[in-house]
């Protein structure tokens, strides 16, 4: 029996995790970065630059809403919701506790998957109905990558599926529990490669940012957006690096989990350990991006069809030959 | 690994894999004058199927500035000041084969002291603008980090250069017969000589290791980087052949196999008493031409350092009379700009200024190879080949 | 051209690179590169071209510096006065008095060679840097603006031996 006031009550609280760990993210990021290149960053906002982002979404907020004239103008204003919708529903399947969940659906994973593909449509359209060439071909670009790398993210989790037996995120955290080593250790280290990679490029982040080429398509298929449109999009790619983070690290990592901790408390540290692990997993997104050129278009193709895919397929037959024989 | 990601890139595809039922149009892009990429105000108008370029026609002009015009009304020492904004990432390379070529037609020779000072900057703008080279074109292939670093070393040399003229781009720093002897010709300020500050050659030493360890630094952050081998070998080859037939000059020749250097056959600049090497490419693709950049930073800072070791004692300036007038004649003097070779041809008809100045600027005939090499060729390989070609906007249009 | 070989592979090399950076930043110990303008200031060569500064007594109105100057953003105006003679009986002397000597700024190429061909020791080079104005122009400096620039120009350095 659904009701409502629960579920109200549920959405909030997902919702306020969801852009605080965005808000994290883009500090990780920006801060990260000045860091990284010998200067300190945003300074004089305020507590030494930490605030920033706040001061941008202000910022962002005050901007003038253009809109091009030749633009469909329907499709043009809807789809950065879009993109915030499909990012959003990721929030709700991965616990921090094994209490503390938005929903703990059985087909958790198969969820998740299904979910962050929406995003494809989004960024098509956005691209597509801003009248732009330079738009058109960022949006082209994306289609393709968003498609090819879902497969190495899908086959990359079926493996760990195998070994856990179970869909549900929090089967999968009990069974590495049962265990003893999380899944990155315990057979799954190459499923853990491939679907970093996989979530970096689904992120379009560098070096799969050739949709934002940002040397050649001045931000791709994001040129003509501007003020609260740009700031939803913005917020929606930091809000899918956080929830693939903390995903990759549920499923590969142990999640909640810290070994050699009372497991009663487990409701107060376990949202912390998940959130250093995530954390981790972010600088080293970070590092990468700051670190890394960008591929051309056909090489990024090269990679998913011709490397990820075969790689994984044979985690696969790996993996169940394991389970099968042990 | 290198080809697994290159498979399938020939830019001569087939026929066979063009869909030959739909009737399709080449899109035309307009790599406008406004583009984070085009090193300026570049325009190029392309015609594009899906991704592949068809054809490639540049537009020039936009930044045309009338140098030469400018110059039929000014006077020898003011041209001076004009012409190192002609290529203004270095600012001191440019005044240099002007200088000569004035000082060619009036048949005098500089002193030996201004000769080794005005190596010493020449060198000295070069690793600048090679700085600004290496931080660039990593950001148009992708790495967001290495011009950040690039520009803080940078600014070692250029508060070197400002220590000695005064000025960071602009040095305005060469007069005919030399450099320039005092700051001002009144009793008082005439004692006030511009020669090297106390402290040059201990921060030259220092500036010149960094710039070591910048390289370095630099050959392994983006050099190493698969990602950027992936992207540039094997992406733009110029061959030996189209190079010399269209007259490229500088390190893109050098790429491409032709070990050919204008700095070995100056005579008013004393390279013959250095000990230095030429890096001479082998394939001529772009990392090739990245690569030769990098290794010319090395060599520099090694020249820089035995000039500072060996410079000999002198006066600044030959002795030119206060009002230059220079005879009637025509000289045509070129060296090695950064970028390429850089000549000036001097008309002179006995006045205050010359009677015309021509420009031959390496960048101009850089580009002109652009829609012969461009055919064929993928979007994001038309950034990196017109980012390895190194032009400045300021050389092209003049 | 030797190709050189790096002992991680080349991308984690890369990564350690931009870590070591990060650290370097991040610890009191190392200099720190960015000058935190405008709460400091950098602090430049003396020779550093940034205002021209005027001494009026030694100027003569002799028009050079406007005359050689490739922008002609220098505008004198002077008149002749006349002074008691010498010793008495004498001729009578006359001096030039400058009404009016304005650089603009805002043309100004910071060419030097006004400073150069003075012959008078009334020009001067000081490496200020600060004065842009909202307004174009404020960017005119008139002679008494000029004057007061005389207070920066630094002393003559020593040369390398």
């Amino acid at each position: 029996m659904i009701d409502g006031s629960q579920v109200l009550v549920t959405a909030g609280i997902v919702l306020a995790f969801a852009l605080n760990g965005a808000v994290i993210f883009t500090i990780l990021d920006v801060k990260g970065a000045s860091w990284m290149q010998r200067r300190p960053g945003p300074l004089h906002v305020g507590l030494r630059g930490f605030i920033f982002p706040l001061a941008e979404i202000i910022k962002f907020f005050q901007k003038e809403d253009i809109t091009p004239t030749n633009v469909d103008s329907a499709v043009f204003k809807w789809a950065p919701a879009y993109v915030l919708a499909s990012v959003f529903g990721l929030f709700v399947v991965v616990p921090i506790s094994p209490t503390l969940v938005g929903s703990d659906l059985d087909l958790g994973v198969f969820y998740l998957l299904a979910i962050s593909s929406l995003s494809t449509l989004g960024v098509l359209t956005a691209g597509w109905s801003s009248a732009n060439k330079y738009s058109l071909m960022g949006g082209i670009r994306a289609a393709g990558q968003l498609i090819a790398y879902e497969l190495p993210l899908i086959l990359a989790v079926v493996g760990v599926v195998i070994q856990a037996e179970t869909m549900s995120l929090v089967g999968i955290v009990e069974k590495q529990i049962e265990f003893g080593l999380p899944f990155v250790l315990s057979g799954q280290g190459i499923a853990f490669l491939i679907f970093m990679v996989a979530a970096t490029a689904e992120m379009m982040r560098v070096p799969f940012d050739m949709p934002i080429g940002e040397s050649e398509l001045v931000s791709g298929f994001l040129t003509e957006y501007s003020g609260v449109r740009f700031l939803i999009f913005y917020i929606a790619e930091y809000m899918n690096m956080f929830i693939l983070c903390a995903v990759a690290s549920t499923l590969f990592l142990g999640g909640y989990h810290v070994p050699l901790l009372p497991t009663e408390w487990v409701n107060f540290y376990g949202p912390v350990v998940l959130l250093t692990k995530t954390v981790l997993l972010g600088f080293i997104l970070v590092l990468v991006r700051w670190s890394f050129p960008r591929f051309r278009e056909d090489q990024l193709q090269n990679l998913a069809w011709k490397v990820l895919i075969p790689l994984s397929l044979l985690n696969i037959l790996i993996t169940s030959i394991m389970k099968v024989v042990f | 690994m290198d080809d697994i990601l290159n498979s399938g890139t020939s830019p001569y595809i087939s026929e066979a894999s063009v869909s030959v039922e739909i009737e399709t149009e080449d899109m035309t892009l307009n790599i406008g004058p406004q583009h984070p990429s085009t090193h300026g105000v570049l325009r190029l108008v392309a015609k594009v199927d899906g991704e592949k370029i068809s054809s490639v026609e540049p537009v020039l002009g936009y930044m045309h500035r009338g140098y030469e015009k400018l110059a039929e009304v000014r006077t020898y020492p003011q041209i001076t000041t004009l012409v190192n904004r002609i290529d203004w990432v270095s600012g001191f390379a440019n005044e240099i084969p002007f200088i000569a070529a004035t000082e060619k037609l009036m048949e005098i020779e500089a002193p030996e002291r201004a000769k080794h000072i005005r190596l010493i900057l020449t060198e000295m703008a070069r690793i600048a603008s090679h700085f600004v080279f290496n931080g660039a074109y990593a950001l148009e292939i992708g790495a967001l980090t290495p011009i950040f670093l690039a520009m803080e070393d940078r600014e070692r040399i250029l508060d070197l250069i400002e220590s000695v003229t005064g000025g960071r781009f602009h040095p305005n720093f060469n007069r005919i017969g030399g450099i320039k002897p005092a700051a001002g010709s009144g009793p008082t300020t005439k004692k006030n000589i511009q020669d090297l500050p106390a402290g040059f050659y201990q921060d030259t030493r220092d500036a010149m290791e960094k710039v070591l360890e910048a390289v370095e630094r630099m050959e392994n952050l983006v050099g190493g980087n698969e990602v950027f081998k992936v992207r540039t070998k094997g992406v733009g080859i110029i061959s030996k052949e189209l190079a010399e037939e269209y007259g490229v000059s500088g390190p893109i020749l050098r790429a491409s196999g032709v070990k050919f250097d204008l700095r070995s056959q100056t005579d008013f600049l004393p390279y013959d008493k250095f000990d230095y090497e030429i890096p001479v490419g082998e394939n001529g693709d772009c990392y090739d031409r990245w690569y030769v950049r990098l290794m010319e930073m090395k060599e520099s800072a090694k020249i820089i350092l035995q000039a500072i070791d060996s410079m000999p004692s002198g006066p600044l300036q030959t002795k030119v009379p206060k009002v230059i007038k220079v005879p009637k004649g025509q000289s045509y003097v070129r060296t090695e700009n950064p970028k390429g070779e850089m000549g000036y041809y001097v008309i002179s008809e006995g006045g205050l200024g010359p009677y015309r100045l021509k420009v031959r600027t390496p960048s101009f005939s850089n580009i002109s190879i652009l829609p012969v090499l461009l055919e064929g060729q993928l979007l994001p390989d038309l950034i990196a080949i017109m980012g390895s070609l190194d032009f400045v906007l300021g050389d092209v249009d003049r | 051209m030797k190709t050189f070989r790096p002992k991680l592979p080349g991308f984690l090399t890369g990564m350690k690179i931009l870590l070591f950076n990060m650290f370097k930043t991040l610890s009191p110990l190392s200099p720190n590169p960015n000058v935190n303008y405008p709460f400091e200031k950098e602090i430049v060569a003396p020779r550093a071209r940034g205002v021209i500064a005027l001494d009026q007594e030694a100027c003569t109105s002799c028009m050079l510096c406007a005359r050689q100057c490739p922008d002609w953003c220098i505008y004198i105006e002077g008149h002749k006065e006349l002074q008691p003679p010498a010793k008495p009986g004498g001729r009578q002397r006359s001096r030039a008095v400058l009404d009016r000597f304005d650089i603009d700024y805002a043309l100004c190429m910071y060419c030097g060679i006004c400073v150069e061909v003075c012959p008078f020791d009334a020009l001067f080079w000081t490496p200020e840097y600060e004065y842009s104005e909202y307004n174009m122009g404020d960017m005119l400096h008139d002679k008494n603006r000029l004057d007061q620039w005389l207070n920066t120009v630094p002393e003559v350095e020593g040369l390398e031996s």
